[in-house]
């Protein structure tokens, strides 16, 4: 039996999936900036913070990292209501995806953190930078760009992964997806129009990434 | 009173200071004074605690006992502020350079006056680009520290030093980790800073270099100041069996 393709069928519903290529987008990029700024701190925390917040943040690092992220989500969406706390969909998935992309991050900045040469703190030491102007300054610089590479993945992953989050209707491309096959039946169109999409998204994703990685850390070729 | 009236400060005074990593005692009771000004050059085998010495002046490592001071201050190893404070007066350069390779060479010198003193960007430029000249590197300022050779990197590691405008600088086998031909380009720098005043506590294994531009030789040996001299005289007739020996080892 031949398959027949009929993409207009689903390329008509071009606000749709416009919509939801923006909605994935948008989540990325809050996500990514405050899940990475979320993983500086912790990986402060746990390589030179006060000492009573280490378990704390170990255990969160622990936590999300050994949980899937579809349950860390409903736990934000239908969990956290019976406690008091009712968030939009939208919401709960940002949260979500900052959360977990800080865990993840957090582990792989301090990865960068402890290949920094014990000879550069001391250095900065003895110009009399203090504590907090050396992390930053000194230390974190080379730090993210060490583990740059391995941010950028986890960022894309991250993205991938809040196709999830269409699970609690926020209208994310995979929402699209799934809402116009059940409009119009055109299942296999839908998700190779959809797959075609995330696959333009992450390499294009990566690219911009990579670019702006070579634009902070200028001299991206060094060690 | 006149500034010249007065009697000097020794630039650095340190009393029975002890020092252990864990049960192994590597300073015994060090006791030194160095005045403003002077070049000491501090030689002896390796694991005698010459550059622990060092680095307990200026808080890089802590001392159990004993006491030290900087200008007439002590040193507090438990004030941070204090500690920042004596940093800005006691510079110090090190065997591998320590340049932040993410910075350029201008920004390497800028950084910390720019942070700690905060002096504002115009002073910092123009602090840069003098310490640059006179470390005979005007043209390297935009250059980043993996684009140089190694004596270049220690020049512009002792510029960064000067620039926070030390009164003390200490020197951790500053040529060590320098391919002979460029030990000289460093040296000439360490022994202008020499004439012009600077006080110096050098950790050298340049055995002609101490000699020529130090005042002082201190050989250390197991953890004390075992022999110590004017360098003419130490270098020509050392006193004890251990130092004789050393410098014959160097032969």
């Amino acid at each position: 039996m031949a398959v027949e393709l009929d993409f207009a069928a689903v390329l008509s519903q071009w606000p749709l999936l416009l919509l939801g290529v923006a909605w994935t987008v948008g989540l990325t990029a809050i996500s990514a900036s405050l899940g990475v700024l979320l993983g500086i701190v912790c990986a402060w925390v746990a390589s030179q913070g006060p000492r009573w917040l280490r378990p704390l943040v170990a255990s969160y690092v622990e936590l999300i990292r050994n949980t899937p992220f579809i349950v860390q989500l409903f736990f934000i969406f239908f969990g956290l209501p019976a406690a008091g706390v009712r968030l939009s969909p939208e919401w709960a998935s940002v949260i979500a995806m900052v959360i977990n992309l800080g865990a993840y991050s957090a582990e792989i900045v301090r990865a960068g953190i402890q290949a920094t040469p014990k000879g550069h703190i001391e250095a900065a030491a003895s110009l009399a930078l203090s504590r907090m102007q050396s992390f930053i300054f000194v230390v974190l610089p080379p730090s993210l760009q060490r583990v740059w590479p391995a941010l950028v993945s986890q960022i894309i992953i991250v993205m991938l992964g809040s196709a999830v989050c269409g699970q609690i209707s926020t209208p994310e491309l995979s929402f699209a997806g799934n809402l116009i096959q059940s409009r119009n039946f055109r299942a296999f169109e839908s998700y190779i129009v959809i797959t075609v999409l995330y696959l333009a998204l992450s390499m294009g994703a990566r690219l911009l990434l990579n670019r702006l990685g070579a634009r902070v850390f200028p001299g991206a070729h060094r060690g | 009173m006149p500034a010249d009236l007065t009697p000097a400060v020794p630039a650095l005074t340190i009393a029975g200071l002890r020092k252990s990593f864990g049960s192994n005692e590597v300073l015994k009771g060090i006791d030194l004074t160095v005045a403003p000004g002077e070049v000491i050059a501090i030689i002896g085998k390796s694991g005698s605690g010459k550059s622990t010495l060092l680095r307990c002046v200026n808080g890089l490592e802590t001392f159990q006992h004993g006491t030290l001071e900087v200008d007439g201050q002590a040193l507090a190893q438990d004030n941070a502020a204090a500690m920042r404070a004596l940093r800005q007066r006691v510079g110090m350069i090190f065997q591998s350079f320590n340049l932040f390779p993410h910075l350029t060479v201008g920004k390497n010198i800028m950084l910390a006056p720019g942070l700690v003193r905060k002096l504002p960007a115009d002073v910092l430029l123009e602090r840069a680009r003098r310490l640059l000249e006179r470390v005979g590197l005007a043209e390297k300022f935009d250059a980043y520290p993996d684009q140089l050779s190694g004596g270049q990197q220690q020049r512009v590691a002792i510029a960064r030093a000067l620039a926070m405008e030390p009164m003390m600088l200490l020197c951790d086998e500053i040529t060590s980790a320098l391919d002979p031909e460029l030990v000289g380009e460093v040296l000439a720098v360490v022994e202008a800073l020499a004439k012009e005043g600077m006080t110096l506590l050098m950790v050298t294994h340049e055995m002609n270099f101490a000699r020529k531009v130090s005042d002082r030789v201190i050989f250390m040996h197991q953890g004390r100041v075992h022999e110590q001299g004017p360098p003419e005289r130490l270098f020509a007739d050392p006193q004890t069996a251990e130092l004789r020996q050393f410098l014959s080892s160097l032969q």
